[in-house]
């Protein structure tokens, strides 16, 4: 019997999308290439194919591409991915260029009011991802990819970030459970991810198996920057171990939940009031602040309804929140609009910030506004406030000057 | 079979026939050179005393009136295309047409349709030699294929009433569907089970037509008012059960895009509109339909809202986001080209201020003067655009032609153009070094937004300068093509394409501004 290798989505013409097949065989390699964009890029998905056999040194067998215009990246991730199939043995990695725009940093303090989770084998909704400015973008190697395209997403994932301009927000992966989370691993380290969300976390060890992973994989590929980790509690358990799963790793910079799976695990379901969730939720804002990390909430999944939304972020912020999971770019602005501090909140934070920068100028070691003394946190609190304001447009980055 | 053509190179630099079809070509001379001299064509003179004293033009059925207009070999017979995707007459013309063993027939519509797939049929077996309008769907295909007997002529809205005041196209019947009409041939299309809102596009064939047909399944006591289409210039009155299909008269054209990245776009789109100073009290617009269009015409309106700004008049494509912007005070007037769905439809109807126009009031290069060249903003599409501005509207990258040019560049003369578009589709970059095919010079395309950035067309120094401060993310236009390029792994391959010619692209002034050739196998 024959064994015919494969990657690619099923479905009628996957638009922005390939398949690609391979069967080993003794005769010499023979490439087949249909594409929906031949006359514009036969010739180019040729040589690209051949290109790849020749890196991982295939020589034999019938491979084919049946295209409907994905990008060079893709194309080459899922040939990859089907020879990788066909030849486990092969250690060679095809990798695209590191691209400029892909060599930016992250920082531990950076906000994070919103992420979008992206199917990490979406290729055409990630493209223009960043040009909606969500604070970060997740690559999802987890819930959003079938179990049979696992494997393959890993190698699109690799590659998008490579590639892909995120126009400056934070690269985010979320990799899969246990074993294969450490292997999904490999897979992001080495490519500059800068925060990698870990799901299902309910013990200290998975984060530190997590984390070690992370240190032995930065070693061999020379990363000297840190991996950030989220990780993101789902049930009764992982709630009541939420200060542990906070201070284990220092790596750690927000803590999220996830409520879908969360209100199953406690035996209830997901009401808009929200009452069935308000202790796991405050549970995960006072182990975050404890832990001095960012609280941040579930994902609301109605993209159809932005008053829901407004509702739902405004919920979020009082019970201390700094962020919430979205799954459409439009769900972005609605969001950030609703964590904007508001305009009392920015005038008051203006005056701390202003004083604690005229105590600084004349050498003083306190900070007073008024008659009142100001402590270090409100301080910290007052300039993310501004920071936010800015970063909102609320406020002029030069409001010290230009008034 | 098509004889090979002799090509020359045209004002800008495009290889063009110098005759077509039997018929002498003058080809592109730049914008706003060609102005050709002499008398207009007119229809014969007639008699009234050959006409029914009583005024009763209605005649059996279809056939009958073809007919009587003395149906015969190598014909033009002409159509509207307000029904869209919903015509149910221009089939059985063709049909009729073959029963009675006509051959040789050239179709002469404002636009093809995909409902109109069955007349392929009647190219092969020889009733129709080829079509001149529009090509929208299968026929566009079939046309990219070579399979009409007859060069193709691609003519804007404009251009095709410029083409028959030259007298350059001769129609011979011309069938009006009209959703409401009386026995004397007065018709509207503002009302009745078929309702599409106007007959502007009709509007020259009835003038000019040496004979015409109007064909409805309303037929309403004299006098039927308003009267769009005039029954003085009417010969037959015929009564169908069914003229077209309602759900596809009002097309898919009117659905609000859902794509984020369009959204995008339009609202960059708008927020050019305000930032550069055009959007102020008593301007004017037009967006076609189309997602991203419409999207536009939404976010417009809020700035709008917000700023209390309101426009003296909006040229439709009306839609029911135009109309709610009358309705709401936004706007004094729509000037309508055409209703893109009920609520168009109806507004056209009941309010005073929603006016029906035809080319002739906007488009029409023998025209004294055209409203669209008097609009501040005009907001249209494209398939390619090249890093001069240059733009095409009826070909693909590959080479397929599968658009027809609509009003679009006669609405180029606006005092400023602006194309949202994505800057790449699938694996395939909209800007590029040079365009497939030309259908607007650069010199009248302003701006271009694009998800990636905004790019000003150098020559608009004024634009340019309005919008320095504006915060938009303005770019040179080589800038977004570089990235994208990269992005799709260096630019695509040039299709490779035949010698033979299967269309021609006319400009709003009649002369030929390129070729479509005919793609290699």
């Amino acid at each position: 019997m024959i064994t015919k290798y494969m990657s690619g989505p099923g479905g009628d013409k996957p638009r922005s999308d390939l398949r690609v097949y391979y069967t080993p065989s003794t005769n010499p390699l023979t490439i087949t290439v249909q594409s929906s964009v031949y006359a514009l890029f036969g010739e180019s998905l040729k040589h690209q194919a051949k290109s790849i056999c020749d890196q991982l040194d295939i020589d034999s067998g019938e491979l084919m591409l049946e295209d409907y215009g994905a990008l060079p990246f893709l194309v080459s991730a899922r040939i990859e991915a089907t020879l990788k199939k066909a030849f486990p043995e092969l250690k060679t990695e095809v990798l695209p260029e590191m691209k400029e725009h892909s060599l930016y940093f992250s920082s531990r303090d950076r906000f994070r009011r919103s992420r979008l989770y992206l199917p990490g084998n979406q290729v055409k909704l990630m493209l223009n991802a960043g040009i909606h400015k969500p604070d970060g973008i997740i690559l999802d190697l987890e819930d959003a990819v079938a179990p049979t395209e696992k494997e393959d997403t890993r190698f699109i994932v690799r590659n998008a970030l490579r590639t892909l301009d995120f126009f400056g927000a934070e690269r985010m992966v979320r990799i899969n459970q246990g074993e294969m989370g450490l292997k999904d691993l490999e897979f992001v380290v080495p490519h500059n991810v800068h925060l990698v969300l870990i799901p299902k976390v309910e013990s200290a060890e998975q984060l530190i198996a997590v984390d070690g992973k992370i240190t032995e994989i930065s070693k061999q590929c020379g990363r000297t920057t840190p991996v950030f980790l989220m990780p993101i509690i789902e049930s009764g358990r992982g709630i009541l171990k939420a200060l542990e799963i906070a201070e284990a790793s220092p790596n750690n910079v927000a803590l999220a939940i996830g409520l879908e799976d969360y209100t199953a695990d406690i035996g209830t379901k997901r009401t808009n009031e929200g009452t069935e969730s308000f202790f796991a939720r405050s549970m995960i804002v006072n182990a975050a602040r404890a832990a001095g990390l960012q609280p941040i909430d579930t994902v609301f999944s109605d993209v159809d309804d932005e008053t829901g939304l407004r509702e739902s972020v405004r919920e979020a912020k009082a019970l201390g929140f700094d962020g919430k999971g979205c799954i459409h770019p439009r769900q972005i602005l609605p969001l950030h609009e609703e964590f904007s501090p508001s305009e009392a909140d920015v005038k008051k934070a203006k005056r701390i910030v202003l004083a604690f920068d005229e105590a600084e100028s004349k050498g003083l070691g306190v900070v007073s506004l008024g008659s009142k003394m100001i402590d270090p946190p409100v301080v910290k609190r007052a300039q993310n406030t501004v920071n936010l304001a800015i970063a909102t447009g609320m406020l002029r980055a030069d409001w010290k000057t230009n008034n | 079979m098509r004889q090979k053509l002799n090509l020359v190179k045209n004002a800008a630099g495009r290889l063009v026939p110098t005759e077509i079809n039997g018929k002498k070509q003058t080809p592109f001379q730049g914008v706003n050179k060609y102005k050709p001299t002499g008398h207009k064509a007119a229809p014969p003179i007639r008699s009234c005393t050959d006409y029914p004293a009583d005024g009763n033009k209605v005649v059996n059925s279809l056939q009958d009136a073809l007919k009587k207009c003395g149906l015969k070999d190598g014909m033009t017979i002409s159509s509207h295309h307000h029904f869209r995707n919903g015509d149910l007459v221009m089939n059985q013309v063709f049909d009729i047409a073959a029963d009675e063993n006509v051959k040789g027939l050239r179709w002469f519509p404002s636009a093809a349709f995909p409902c109109h797939k069955p007349i392929i049929e009647h190219i092969k077996n020889g009733v129709v030699d080829w079509i001149e309008g529009s090509l929208n769907g299968p026929l566009g295909n079939y046309a990219s294929q070579g399979g009409m007997r007859g060069t193709g002529v691609l003519r804007s809205h404009g251009g095709r009433w410029q083409a028959v005041q030259d007298g350059e196209v001769h129609i011979d019947i011309a069938v009006i569907a009209a959703p409401t009409a009386d026995l004397f041939g007065n018709a509207t299309g503002d009302r009745g089970p078929s309702a599409c809102g106007l007959l502007g596009f009709g509007l020259v064939d009835s003038i000019y037509a040496d004979k015409v047909i109007v064909v409805t399944d309303n037929l309403v006591p004299f006098p039927c008012i308003p009267w769009q289409i005039q029954g003085q210039n009417v010969d037959f009155v015929v009564v169908l059960d069914k003229v077209g299909e309602p759900e596809k008269i009002i097309s898919g054209t009117t659905k609000l895009t859902k794509s984020p990245d369009r959204l995008h776009i339009a609202e960059l789109t708008a927020k050019f509109v305000k930032e550069s100073g055009i959007m102020k009290d008593a301007f004017s617009f037009q967006a076609g339909a189309g997602g991203t269009s419409l999207a536009f015409a939404i976010f417009l309106k809020e700035m709008m809202k917000d700023a209390d700004i309101k426009a003296r008049f909006i040229r439709g494509g009306s839609t029911k986001y135009l109309v709610e912007m009358l309705e709401e005070g936004l706007t004094d007037y729509i000037l309508d080209g055409q209703t893109f769905d009920l609520d168009g439809v109806r507004s056209m109807r009941e309010n005073s201020g929603h006016q029906d126009t035809s080319p002739f009031t906007s488009y029409n290069w023998h025209g004294k003067g055209n409203f669209a060249s008097m609009l501040d903003v005009v907001v249209l599409g494209a398939t390619e655009v090249d890093v001069n501005f240059n733009a095409n509207v009826v070909t693909h990258s590959d080479g397929k032609m599968l658009h027809g040019i609509g009003g679009w560049q006669n609405c180029l003369f606006s005092k400023c153009t602006v194309l949202p578009i994505p800057a790449f589709r699938n694996r395939i970059p909209v800007i590029v070094d040079e365009v497939t095919t030309l259908v607007g010079p650069g010199e009248l395309i302003d701006v271009i937004v694009t998800e990636r950035g905004i790019a000003i067309n150098p020559l608009r120094k004024d634009l340019i300068q309005a919008t320095k401060n504006s915060g938009l993310p303005i770019r040179p236009i080589e800038d977004i093509k570089d990235e994208i390029d990269k992005l799709i792994g260096g630019p695509p391959a040039k299709p490779t394409l035949t010698d033979e010619v299967i269309s021609v692209v006319k400009w709003v002034d009649g002369t030929v501004i390129d070729s479509i050739f005919k793609m290699k196998k």
